[in-house]
């Protein structure tokens, strides 16, 4: 799960990592309001989406004025924001960030990620920051600095002190330095992330290190501990039909294409998607039931991938193991008589109790179009496409 | 033979008295694994179907003499369990469970370090479908009818995937040793390599099949060590070859994030390493049987 970067930056801040001195807006009121309380005559208002990039396509506004910052806020709020990482479509813009913009000397990075080559947390520190990591790991990978986190004992003052000492601090930064990175893996561990990322650290013209922006990803599997970043989540970043998928526990990602999937199992719904794509269509999704599919689940599925305009095709593909064909079979007929199903169906059954499953298929009198191998199931998807089309 | 596990392999049940853990383990002494009993705390001292239950690892090993494990246990509390396991004794550990955190995992992959790698316990998972030597014994949650007895090795991050696989085998008459699960999660026990290395000197297994997906290290580095060190014929496949990057596919750990995790990218090195790549995943059936019947010719004229 993302975040915000306000919520990532309060967070940060509750463990001791210095940040600029900020508040959350959801109205240019608020915004100007934010910006008396905070105080000074320097603001940065920043468009609150889940995707980096925000100060090149326009997201971030520095303000000298009152007026400068409702006007700012004016702009950005109810506007969808395209960024080089959220595609054409971009994100919403509901909530603005007033922060206390503080003049700065250096640009630093400071990463922290969940490695799964060493099954470690990695810290990575730059003296290149403001730019993507990727970029300078191809660019400059010699101005890369990272150490390996031993689980059993967590990070250590010393791995900080040489992190950095590599980043050219002087003594009197490098205590701010050592603190920021130890604290930020205290947040990191103890809230259950994936990755932060604090690009850029800055060093203030008077000596403070400070997190001018802050990214944060948390894993899903823990969220049922760590209420206070659950609590966090917002709906409005997501694709509408995955916030919709969320909502009845199924595990969707909307595509591009016109062919709908309804599958069991990730890894079958991944491959039923490559063999659409190699019977010369596109996959509209990705959908994994689960593997209990029951009646009212398959229902729901059906619902969801009809939801989006651009199918003109459906594929169904269960292969039954706890579960049965037959039970599976009577879920597509149910579903078929309470969904409007406008496009060509094709139902492919697999493994326990498939002769039944088929059977109960044949004899619903619905128009399905029913496959036996997975191969024939996309073929038939795909040819059903065509001739709608 | 087979790997892992057959009839003989004394196995316990974690968290037998739940619903997953009754339904699987009727399921599993019906296919003739030799389930020896189970573990739930709190009521130790009871039967379930017909076998004692215990309130830890340790005293179920103790009575029972049991080698290998298996995990119904909620997400929230199996990374404690697979350490409990490891701690009695257990050598082969697999978990089922879907959704243990990442840094539970990471603690027990620590965790696991202890021992030293000559008696480490092997753990299968978590969040895959199990192990299975057909004919012979199930450690997992598959549909055992659907595995035909032979001599070919499957390892598969996913289960259902997996289970296309066996029955594309099965529907060509092609038998298989045993067929591991390695689970879809970022953290896993075991990997690929260590699955390949056992098949690599099981005189039963002739040839190996590999399910991977996008996503992590653990393709490359397997297809790098078949390169260098593995006289039997690997079959590979990557799922995946339309995710799109960033965006995780069902299983936490299926995510295109760094250079190299894409499907595409990770086929490659399989070819580049020797695997024979199948080309879509309806020919895990074809590519094999070409493989096979090309190594027969090679044995014959030998």
């Amino acid at each position: 799960m993302d975040v915000h970067e306000y919520q990532a930056k309060e967070l940060l801040g509750t463990f001791g990592v210095p940040v600029p001195k900020g508040a959350v807006a959801f109205s240019p009121d608020q915004a100007v309001y934010a910006a008396t309380e905070l105080g000074g005559w320097n603001w940065a208002v920043k468009a609150q989406i889940h995707a980096g990039a925000r100060g090149k396509a326009g997201g971030i506004k520095l303000c000298k004025t009152y007026h400068e910052v409702r006007e700012a806020a004016q702009n950005l709020l109810g506007k969808r924001l395209v960024t080089i990482q959220t595609g054409p479509e971009g994100k919403p813009v509901q909530r603005v960030y007033i922060e206390v913009a503080e003049p700065f000397d250096r640009e630093l990075y400071l990463g922290y990620v969940l490695d799964r080559k060493t099954e470690r947390i990695r810290v990575i520190v730059s003296q290149r920051g403001g730019m993507e990591i990727e970029e300078i790991a191809k660019k400059e990978p010699e101005m890369i600095l990272q150490v390996i986190v031993e689980p059993a004992v967590g990070l250590q003052a010393f791995q900080a002190r040489e992190l950095a000492f590599n980043l050219g601090l002087s003594i009197k930064q490098v205590q701010g330095a050592v603190s920021t990175i130890m604290n930020a893996y205290r947040a990191f561990r103890d809230c259950d992330a994936t990755m932060l990322e604090i690009n850029p650290l800055v060093v203030t013209k008077d000596d403070r290190v400070l997190a001018l922006d802050a990214k944060m990803s948390f894993d899903d599997n823990a969220l049922f501990r760590r209420h206070h970043v659950a609590d966090m989540h917002d709906p409005s970043q997501q694709d509408p039909r995955e916030a919709q998928a969320a909502e009845h526990n199924l595990n969707y990602i909307g595509l591009d294409g016109e062919i709908g999937c309804i599958v069991n199992g990730a890894g079958l719904a991944m491959a039923t998607m490559d063999m659409i794509k190699h019977a010369g269509g596109n996959p509209a999704n990705f959908l994994d039931v689960g593997g209990g599919a029951s009646p009212e689940r398959i229902a729901t599925a059906l619902k969801l991938v009809l939801s989006d305009a651009k199918v003109r095709a459906v594929l169904v593909n269960i292969f039954a193991g706890i579960n049965r064909c037959d039970w599976v079979a009577k879920g597509v007929v149910q579903a078929c008589q309470t969904v409007d199903v406008k496009v060509p169906l094709v139902v492919r059954l697999a493994g326990t109790n498939v002769d039944e499953g088929r059977k109960i298929l044949a004899e619903s009198g619905l128009k399905l179009i029913t496959a036996e191998t997975l191969a024939e199931a996309a073929d038939k998807a795909v040819a059903a496409w065509k001739s709608a089309a | 033979m087979s790997i892992l596990i057959d009839e003989k392999t004394p196995i316990i049940v974690q968290g037998m008295t739940g619903d997953k853990g009754k339904f699987h383990t009727k399921e599993m002494m019906d296919y003739g694994s030799n389930i020896v009993g189970g573990v739930t705390p709190g009521k130790g001292g009871t039967t379930h179907a017909g076998l004692p239950v215990f309130n830890t690892v340790k005293e179920a090993v103790k009575q029972t003499g049991a080698q290998a494990s298996i995990t119904f246990v909620a997400p929230a509390f199996c990374a404690d369990a697979i350490m409990e396991a490891a701690d009695a004794g257990v050598a082969l550990i697999c978990s089922i469970t879907d959704g243990i955190p990442a840094q539970d995992m990471m603690r027990v992959k620590r965790y696991m370090m202890r021992y030293p790698k000559a008696n480490r316990p092997m753990l299968v998972g978590p969040n895959c479908a199990g192990i299975i030597s057909p004919g012979k014994s199930m450690l997992g949650i598959m549909p055992g009818h659907i595995y035909l007895q032979g001599s070919v090795g499957v390892i598969s991050r996913s289960g259902t995937l997996g289970y296309e696989a066996a029955s594309q085998l099965k529907a060509l008459g092609i038998g298989i040793s045993t067929s591991v699960g390695i689970g879809g999660d970022p953290i896993n026990g075991s990997s690929f390599l260590d699955h390949l290395q056992l098949f690599e000197d099981d005189p039963e297994t002739e040839a190996v099949l590999m399910i991977g997906e996008i996503g992590g290290p653990q393709e490359a580095e397997a297809s790098a060590w078949i390169k260098e060190n593995m006289s039997k014929p690997v079959v590979g496949f990557v799922a995946g070859l339309t995710a799109p990057k960033g965006r995780r596919m069902g299983h936490a750990g299926a995510i295109i994030s760094a250079a190299g995790d894409s499907a595409a990218e990770k086929a490659e090195i399989m070819r580049s390493c020797g695997l024979a790549v199948a080309p879509n995943p309806s020919e895990f059936g074809t590519t094999m049987a070409a493989v096979l019947s090309a190594r027969g010719e090679r044995r014959a004229s030998a």
